[in-house]
């Protein structure tokens, strides 16, 4: 598991890099892909999907899958568009409420009625495709709400984002103190002081840099807040919570996991509700950023969902992936995405060269595997 | 002096840092059977993995005189249940021409292979509809179809009835005139002692000894697996049973996919604190299902009611049945038990999880707890759970009811599948538990271990109560008696 993160970061670090080699000119002589301007753009990019990603791991952990995400994205950023003359905060909250209430509806159908959710969420691309095309009469809609565009193009201040990083890494200082005081308490053997120091030091210097990069071209922007927003609950959700242990259990073994007294149908119901409420989430956050809800707004969004889960460990069989696994491997696809536009690589390619780099890391997962059995 | 039809000198085989196979020499002979025992973990089934070609890279020479085909039945059935036995029997490998199966022709040679091996099922039956134990016997017709010269039957019986286990012996005592090498791997060493010419016993990887089975005595070989002189399997205590803790009243379970058939026909029992309640009966006496029902896990109606500590407790589904304090070790722990791929500690602690948050550290002291009170052996609690042997895993799952702190517990085949050290610790902890107050049910095929281990013997036959012992009136002709319907003693 360990092994495989460092495979990850260094594809990732090996992608930038030749990226950045790439974008060498007369005007970037040290190359542009790794500019402030640019890596926030690229986080940017990534945020929608990222958000995604999030929610579709705890599906994808429980042995389930959500074909139909990129439309409800459609749906769901239609609907907020259409109803910003309500105001700002029930445009975004009737987005929300209605991913979560579709996804509690395949999350029912799936584990109510045993209809398998490949199928349930297949009817639902078509499904919700077709609904939000039925509403908007095919047509596009502007955001007009300054309030909503400025989430998907506004920037934290730097002293605000300084702040929020100090916070971060104070919070993080005082959970692993802490932490280490309960290892005592049950009578287990305590960290080691470097240990406990590493600890802390690692993630506050990547907290230290991201801030500080951010802020060099303006500050943090809001879409990437959210998405580390998010991707902190995921992780607590799946790690530190009794739900997520569950998705676990049902994913590894579900006859296992019904005997032990879990209670699947509540649990799949959940995730499946989470995914939809992220997916609503992240519909607003495209809407505003595009600046306008089109009808065909997310399509194929649930592919680059499911490749990022994979790309980052997760396993389609259930019971394997985390939440940062998943968010690194947003982050690689959205880095060749917005890598090879800025080198110009026309679309065809794009798609032929993410397609095989899916593939490639599958593969080489499971070689890997192969090795240690 | 025959020419050894298969040998394998110093075969050395490791896994990272662990050594799994150390030295072993091994030889079979045509026609005669040669039993391979040892622990689980031992190296029984490594030494079988590198002769099967499983694995490719190891240490040491395999020697195979002329072309010999070697066959190997797992314990893991590999049928296809929507296909019939003759499919089955030729899976891969059908009679075709052109691409095309010629069907006359694949069912006339599996019944000339069923005719062979006195098997008298009709080759059309599609083998989901056969019992487990006849599948099994389908499995070995299926290697023996491919005129294996050597064959490897990994504990063959385990799932088989005595008379399905009678007709395995007699077929491999065909074989054996025939001239075919068998290699037999079991625990039951009754069984290796009536088959085999020459036992090898496989101790953490070393082969420890190579004798004509004549020269050899159970408590001898017993030994030798196990390192040590194990005086009596089971360590008997006396027990002094109080007030009735759990009480089954009339329990009745519909078959879900057969209307009217009763699985379970108006069963009763009770179970008092510090008391060991053993059921008896053949596979298919409803048993299992028996205690899926109480337990609130059976796909099928059930009718009757059931008392925890005298009041009536409503079972409807497992959790129900874990907040009224009972506990479940089931059988077939890889299907029922284990989250494989999780870890050890998550393993343990699933059934116990309450409120909202995990936390991780009071969830390690307890399952350290655990790992140290049932004797676990692991590198730590965070090692996956696949990686444990049989028996540690048994203890895993028993570990795991335990910390959902039953009053009552169902143990279902606890020691299917162990090996004799690992079994006697599981009586161990049994006997430590019904001593705690623990009200405990014993499900098990092995009558010896039902006998030794119960207070009390409830015998069941076709879903029917048809005999209860006291530990003193049960003997095993008086159970067996019952438990084959040919007499009631209730």
């Amino acid at each position: 598991m360990k092994l495989r993160a460092y495979a990850l970061l260094f594809a990732l670090a090996a992608i930038w890099l030749l990226f950045q080699w790439l974008t060498v000119s007369d005007l970037y002589p040290y190359g542009l892909f790794l500019h402030p301007v640019n890596l926030a753009n690229l986080l940017k990019q990534m945020s929608v999907t990222g958000i995604i990603a999030v929610g579709m791991l705890l599906v994808i952990v429980a042995r389930q899958i959500d074909l139909s995400v990129g439309s409800v994205v459609g749906l769901a950023g239609g609907i907020a568009a259409m109803t910003q003359g309500w105001g700002l905060v029930p445009s975004l909250a009737s987005a929300i409420v209605i991913g979560l209430v579709i996804g509690a509806l395949h999350g029912s159908l799936a584990a109510w009625l045993s209809i398998p959710s490949f199928i349930v969420t297949l009817g639902g691309l078509l499904t919700w495709r077709g609904v939000i095309l039925y509403l908007s009469k095919g047509e596009t809609i502007p955001v007009r709400l300054p309030a909503f565009r400025s989430l998907g193009v506004s920037l934290l201040a730097p002293p605000a984002g300084m702040a929020l990083g100090a916070i971060a890494i104070a919070v993080l200082a005082w959970i692993t103190v802490r932490r280490n005081r309960a290892r005592r308490m049950h009578g287990l053997t305590l960290w080691s002081p470097a240990s406990v120091a590493a600890r802390i030091i690692v993630p506050a210097i990547l907290v230290v840099v991201f801030v500080y990069v951010m802020n060099a071209q303006g500050g943090i922007p809001i879409p990437v807040i959210v998405l580390l927003a998010v991707a902190t609950a995921g992780a607590f959700y799946t790690q530190r919570t009794i739900f997520g242990r569950y998705l676990y259990a049902i994913g590894s073994n579900p006859e296992a996991a019904r005997l032990s007294g879990i209670n699947s149908s509540r649990s799949i119901l959940g995730a499946f509700a989470l995914l939809g409420a992220l997916t609503g989430i992240a519909s607003i956050l495209h809407t505003a950023r595009v600046g306008s809800a089109s009808p065909d707004a997310g399509t194929l969004m649930e592919l680059d969902a499911i490749a990022a889960c994979v790309i980052g460990g997760t396993s389609l069989m259930g019971g394997r992936g985390t939440v940062w696994g998943a968010l690194l491997g947003a982050l690689i696809m959205a880095s060749l995405d917005n890598g090879m536009s800025l080198v110009s690589v026309e679309n065809a390619t794009q798609y032929i060269i993410k397609g095989a780099v899916l593939v490639a890391a599958v593969g080489f997962d499971m070689v890997g595997r192969r090795g240690r059995n | 002096m025959q020419v050894p039809r298969l040998e394998m000198l110093g075969v050395r085989k490791r896994f990272g840092a662990t050594i799994a196979l150390d030295n072993v020499d091994f030889a079979v002979e045509p026609g005669s059977v040669h039993a391979l025992v040892g622990e689980n973990g031992a190296g029984k089934s490594t030494l079988m993995k590198i002769l099967a070609g499983v694995y490719a890279q190891y240490d040491g020479e395999v020697l195979l005189g002329g072309e010999p085909t070697i066959a190997v039945v797992h314990q893991e059935l590999s049928l296809v249940g929507e296909l019939s036995i003759a499919e089955n029997i030729f899976l891969g490998r059908e009679p075709r021409r052109f691409g095309v199966i010629r069907f006359e022709e694949l069912y006339s040679r599996a019944a000339g292979v069923l005719a062979e091996l006195h098997l008298s099922m009709d080759a059309h039956t599609p083998v989901a509809r056969l019992g487990i134990g006849q599948q099994h016997l389908v499995e070995i017709a299926k290697a023996l179809s491919r005129d294996a010269r050597i064959l490897v039957l990994d504990e063959p019986t385990a799932a088989l009835t005595e008379s399905e286990a009678e007709t395995l012996f007699a077929i491999l005592e065909r074989l054996r005139a025939r001239g075919v090498g068998i290699i037999y791997i079991s625990h039951k060493l009754d069984e290796v002692f009536r088959l085999s010419d020459r036992i090898t016993v496989l101790r953490d990887g070393r082969c420890v000894s190579t004798d004509p089975a004549a020269a050899l005595n159970k408590p001898r070989v017993i030994a030798r697996m196990v390192g040590r002189e194990i005086g009596d399997v089971f360590p008997i205590v006396e027990r002094a049973p109080s007030d009735v803790v759990f009480e089954a009243r009339g329990i009745t379970v519909e078959d879900p996919n057969v209307r009217g058939k009763l699985l379970v026909d108006d069963v009763s029992f009770r179970v008092s604190r510090g008391e060991v309640l053993g059921i008896a009966g053949l596979v298919g006496a409803g048993r299992s299902d028996l205690l899926m029902a109480l337990f609130g896990a059976h796909p099928g109606t059930k009718k009757g009611e059931i008392l925890v500590e005298g009041r009536p407790a409503s079972v409807r589904h497992p959790w129900d049945a874990i907040a009224h304090g009972i506990g479940f070790v089931t059988e077939d722990r890889k299907r029922y038990g284990l989250l494989l791929d999780q870890s050890l500690l998550h393993n343990m602690t699933i059934a116990s999880l309450r409120g909202v948050l995990t936390d991780e550290d009071a969830e390690t002291a307890a399952g350290e707890r655990s790992v140290r009170d049932l004797r676990i052996k692991a590198a730590s609690v965070v090692v996956p759970v696949e990686t444990l042997s049989g028996g540690n895993q048994q203890k895993a799952v028993l570990a795991k009811w335990l910390l959902t702190g039953p009053k009552v517990l169902f143990l279902d085949e606890p020691t299917r599948g162990i090996d004799v050290g690992a079994k006697q610790e599981i009586y161990v902890q049994i006997n430590r538990l019904a001593a705690g107050g623990l009200a405990i049910v014993l499900v098990s095929s092995e009558l010896p271990e039902v006998l030794a281990m119960s207070d009390r013997v409830l015998v069941l036959h076709e879903g029917r109560v048809t005999g209860h012992f006291t530990r003193d009136t049960a003997t095993a002709e008086a159970v067996m008696h019952c438990a084959t319907g040919e007499a009631v003693a209730v």
